[in-house]
């Protein structure tokens, strides 16, 4: 029974991580019905800007930050520059773009900060407090928790309180009923992608210190198990994606626990296959018609 | 429609005849030239290496070390008057690309030999084919006992101590230093943990637990927690350096206090405490293994000659472990070059690295020898303490199968002026 | 990816119009069809023969892998393109294909059984059961869409080094099969260049791979696949299944990747997880949407672009000298930087893909022409 315990924990710690990332994927979704294979890169680049800021002025909040405003921009000019062109040829054609850019983003980084492996310092304890002698979470993992469950709460104030968060769902919903009411649909793709690309780029500075450390390629797990995470939540249901990211963390962390390391890809299907086959739009997809 | 299809028809016939015409002339001639790679001035050989991808962190500094020594050689004369060109192919640690590179290499580039082709998974789907192609594969950059199988690879050659002899002479040690303590086992689920689990399990019998993890997933809390809860107070560890410090992190982070005795293969310090950062205190009181000049030993002449041929020739890249690697294996190839003469060839580039003999940067002999393909034939046991990582105790031998531990006792040797060996 | 990609091919004529009957494309009766593409393939056959005589062992290798990985591409942009559905994961049935054929081959070795036979008898082993592969994951991806669709083959794509480490004893974990090689017939001459055969071999497979598509997207059953491709709901009104069309398309699919993944594996000799990764899946539908999405003269592009790619290291750091600390930096990550800029590139400025933009470019010429009957002499030059 402990052991469950333990692995419980494990996994919930885990899962916050995957959640937070996973609520990047989805906001992106929402925002522009695409999903963006170059949010790890993205969110890596990001991160490597926050540890600089951070070690420069020696506050990790103020590196947080760093990031945080890097990924809004980096996220407006990829739609600017990248993703308001690509989207003419069809939307496989956005997700080729975001591929490309996942090497461009990896070989540049590779060039300016080298190979390495770079630490990455967590801004609480990683520490685990023990609880009944299990260990159970620490306070990092706590704040990636609360973390996560707080962008959640702010999204949903965002989209369901205020004019330019209800204006961005109907521009991503009905564009062309949107333009005709006078909302500008580019510039709210524009802050679509700017927002999402923040949040993924808070993810990736959650991420990154439960990892091998900073390195160009230290989401490229973190995003399959992430995007997992926000298929079987739904895509379009933030709640969906920290639901999905914490059931995620604990299937993987039992399968790990209890049968081995080699297993997760295969229950990782599973899981896909069990939560699809009976709701092919997630867990958290809304009541509609999949035909039309 | 139909005129066209016609025409193209002929024209489809024509060429077929064409094609029956046998045109492979000059397939014969090809047989019969000079020594590949070898030119009056110049020997070219050529290597895989992960430059990219999730294996470049530490590893991508190796071949970078060992070009730079070749640098430093070729501005001394070279090797009989050659120079050495070493052509680097990354491969990215996927085993299609180095089929590819490696194929490019021989057939295309024409190298005179392989040098130092990193990592197990990916050099193993190679080694059919050098064989057909009778290049010498030397100094494989991995301690998998594949590379010792001089019947079946009559040119392939391994060069670090392997997996078992590490996990055999790290065994003895806990044997001696914790007797009556619960061991445990971690490793990688690959040849690297199982050879090395075949080691320790042949000198301790039976590990109290054992856990494994795969590089494909970076959550090993579960495996950690596993030897926690079995109360493990020694920690035998065959892991690569990115997840040693991921174990060992997760190990302090759980409370879960044992003493961690690490493979060569995962214990730089330099790379760990990069890594770890300020966290890097978890490493003290670390055991691995070494088996070349330790980083930190300023007062060791091949660390001093080592870090001249550096600043001059790799300045951009941290001394440290791959970098001493690579170097020291660069050296040892230039030992069996010399040894293969002023004129030399494929076949005596094999023989002259199966007679063996080379004494250089290592602590202890290599084991090559007619039937023996097998690289360094021991390690001595390091310890971190004060943030620096230093040998102690002696050194051992042994060899991968059921041989005993010995104490090796020569003195390590000093390098030759210019650290450049001579005939 | 949207929940339905529609709209792959610019200016596909309304879904109900495709439906009706009307005339073949080549205009003639349906044997025509058939002769002229066969025509075809043996020019191109006999072409790539003569080029092959000529080629040092190298470069014939690289004209296989183009051939095998041809015959994955054609496949795939057969499925994505033609009938919609995304698949992340041919990497995974490239491996159930090399895989099927590494086995076949060491059991018929260990048993003694040889014979020019062999090989084909494997390469089709390979087909019927990675086509049974693609029948599982058909099923399944029938009843899912756009992302969802994209996730679960993505899931598949991660399978490989799983499986093969789980059953250690079958595919002997990591490290991959190796099996016996295959030599040119006694016939060719003692100095025949085993990379030519090799060469031959895949150039075999790839063209088998392409007449059969070419024929099958020009039949009744290629016009049910762009129907439910462009209105599920139509092509249910006039009486097309639309989940069996979905489930078939994926299982020729996965037979050709089957088919390229035994040949891939052939050329080497080998198989291991560390081939199939991933990232391969991923360059997979890259090469397909780069050489243009549904077209087959497309998945040539495509294939390729794959062996560009993985020969583009090679090329970058053997024509650039660079300083040891730069080169240090640049090395490998240069050769990456640039093949993801050509990748965008390329979507930006042909958003149908390398096939889409030079039908475009020759239609525009012909255009030219067309506008100017030439009275005069005047050349379509401008």
């Amino acid at each position: 029974m402990q052991r469950f315990w333990f692995l419980t924990f494990d996994g919930l710690a885990a899962g916050a991580v995957y959640a937070a990332f996973a609520l990047a994927l989805v906001l992106i979704w929402r925002a522009a019905r695409v999903v963006n294979f170059a949010q790890g890169a993205m969110a890596v680049a990001t991160a490597y800007v926050g540890y600089a800021v951070a070690s420069a002025t020696g506050s990790y909040w103020l590196g947080l930050a760093a990031a945080v405003l890097s990924g809004l921009a980096l996220g407006a000019l990829v739609e600017r520059v990248l993703m308001r062109f690509a989207g003419a040829g069809g939307p496989l054609n956005q997700v080729i773009v975001a591929l490309g850019l996942v090497l461009v983003i990896q070989a540049v980084l590779g060039m300016i900060f080298g190979n390495g492996y770079r630490p990455a310092p967590a801004p609480f304890d990683t520490d685990a407090l023990t609880i009944g002698g299990v260990a159970a979470l620490s306070p990092y993992d706590i704040w990636v928790l609360g973390a996560a469950l707080t962008v959640v709460a702010l999204l949903a104030v965002l989209f369901t309180r205020t004019p330019v968060g209800l204006r961005m769902r109907a521009a991503a919903f009905a564009p062309e009923v949107s333009r005709l009411l006078g909302v500008s649909v580019g510039r709210m793709l524009t802050l679509g992608w700017a927002l999402a690309a923040g949040v993924g780029a808070l993810a990736g500075m959650l991420v990154v210190p439960t990892g091998l450390g900073l390195h160009s390629h230290a989401m490229d797990l973190v995003f399959v198990v992430a995007f997992t995470a926000a298929v079987v939540g739904g895509l379009d249901s933030p709640v969906g994606a920290v639901v999905g990211g914490l059931l995620v963390g604990l299937i993987l962390s039992y399968v790990t626990g209890y049968l081995g390391p080699d297993t997760t890809p295969l229950a990782v299907l599973v899981l896909l296959l069990a939560v699809l086959l009976a709701r092919p739009g997630g867990l958290f997809s809304a009541a509609r018609a999949r035909h039309v | 429609m139909r005129p066209t299809t016609r025409r193209v028809l002929a024209a489809t016939a024509g060429l077929a005849l064409l094609a029956a015409l046998p045109a492979c002339a000059d397939d014969e001639k090809q047989a019969a030239e000079n020594v590949p790679g070898v030119s009056d001035t110049e020997v070219v050989i050529g290597t895989h290496q992960p430059l990219t991808g999730p294996a470049a962190p530490g590893y991508s500094k190796i071949s970078a070390a060992t070009k730079a020594y070749f640098e430093h050689v070729n501005s001394k004369g070279g090797v009989h008057g050659r120079k050495i060109v070493y052509k680097v192919m990354d491969d990215g640690y996927n085993p299609a690309n180095t089929e590819n590179v490696v194929r490019k290499l021989v057939l295309d580039d024409k190298v005179f030999a392989l040098l130092g082709g990193l990592g197990t998974p990916t050099h193993t789907n190679v080694l059919e084919f050098v064989k057909t192609q009778r290049v010498p594969d030397l100094f494989v950059a991995s301690g998998s006992r594949n590379w010792n199988q001089p019947e079946k690879y009559p040119t392939t050659f391994g060069w670090q101590p392997d997996y078992t002899v590490e996990g055999k002479i790290l065994a003895g040690y806990v044997k001696r230093e914790f007797p009556g303590a619960k061991v445990c086992h971690f490793g990688q689920n690959d040849d690297f943990g199982r050879d090395s689990l075949a080691g320790v399990e042949q000198v301790l019998g039976p590990v109290a637990a054992k856990q494994t993890y795969t590089t494909t997933n970076q959550q090993v809390g579960p495996a950690i927690g596993a030897l926690r809860a079995a109360g493990c107070q020694v920690v035998i560890s065959a892991t690569i350096p990115g997840f040693t410090a991921l174990a060992m992190g997760q190990a302090a982070g759980q409370g879960f206090r044992a003493q961690w005795v690490v493979s060569n293969v995962g214990a730089d310090y330099t790379t760990l405490a990069a890594q770890l950062g300020d966290k890097k205190v978890i490493l003290e009181g670390m055991v691995a293994d070494n088996y070349l000049p330790m980083v930190g030993d300023t007062a060791n002449p091949w660390i001093q000659e080592f870090t001249k041929i550096h600043q001059r020739y790799n300045a951009g890249n941290p001394v440290d472990g791959n970098a001493i690697y690579g170097y020291s294996m660069a050296y040892t190839f230039v030992q069996a070059m010399l040894a293969a003469g002023p004129e030399p060839t494929r076949e005596k580039l094999v023989e002259a690295v199966r007679k063996g003999g080379f004494r250089g940067p290592g602590l202890t002999p290599f084991r090559y020898a007619e039937g023996v393909h097998a690289g360094y034939a021991g390690v001595r046991l390091t310890r971190v303490s004060n943030g620096a990582q230093a040998y102690f105790g002696p050194t051992y031998t042994t060899d991968d199968g059921d041989g005993a531990v010995t104490e090796f006792s020569e003195p390590p040797t000093t390098p030759p002026a210019d650290a450049v060996p001579t005939a | 990816m949207t929940a339905t990609p529609t709209e792959t091919t610019p200016a596909a004529p309304s879904p109900l119009r495709r439906l009706l009957p009307g005339a073949p494309p080549g205009g003639g009766p349906r044997g025509s069809t058939l002769l002229r593409h066969l025509a075809v393939a043996v020019l191109a056959g006999t072409l790539v023969v003569l080029v092959t005589n000529q080629l040092a062992p190298y470069q014939n290798l690289q004209v296989a892998r183009v051939c095998a990985f041809l015959c994955v591409t054609a496949g795939h942009t057969v499925l994505v393109g033609l009938n919609g559905q995304l698949s992340l994961g041919h990497g995974a049935l490239m491996a159930t294909g090399a895989y099927t054929v590494a086995l076949t081959q060491r059991g018929l070795d260990e048993r003694a059984v040889g014979g020019w036979w062999t090989l084909p008898a494997s390469l089709l082993a390979a087909v019927a059961v990675t086509a049974l592969g693609g029948l599982v994951v058909g099923l399944a991806a029938a009843r899912l869409r756009g992302p969802y669709l994209a996730g679960v083959t993505l899931a598949v794509a991660t399978l490989v080094p799983a499986v093969t480490t789980i059953f250690t004893g079958v595919f002997n974990g990591e490290q991959g099969l190796r099996f016996p090689a295959a030599t040119p017939p006694a016939a060719l001459g003692a100095y025949f260049q085993p990379e030519r055969w090799l060469a031959w071999i895949a150039l075999a497979a790839a063209l088998l791979t392409m007449l059969l598509l070419a024929n099958l997207v020009r039949s009744r059953f290629g016009r049910s696949l762009r129907a439910v491709r462009d209105d599920e709901v139509a092509a249910r009104l006039a009486g097309i299944p639309v989940a069996g069309t979905q489930v078939l398309a994926f299982v020729v699919s996965a037979g050709c990747a089957g088919l390229g993944g035994g040949v891939y594996a052939v050329l080497t000799a080998t198989v291991a997880p560390g081939k199939f990764p991933l990232d391969l899946s991923l360059f997979l539908l890259m090469a397909i949407v780069i050489g243009g999405l549904g077209s087959l003269a497309g998945a040539v592009w495509g294939a390729l672009l794959l062996v560009a790619l993985q020969d583009l290291p090679g090329l970058l750091t053997e024509h650039l000298s660079l300083s040891a600390g730069l080169a240090q930096r640049l090395e490998g990550n240069l050769a990456l930087a640039v093949f993801g800029l050509i990748l965008i590139v390329v979507m930006l400025a042909a958003p149908g893909g390398l096939q889409g933009g030079l039908r475009a470019v020759g239609a525009r010429l012909r255009g030219a022409v067309r506008r100017r009957p030439a009275p005069g002499g005047r050349s379509p030059d401008r």
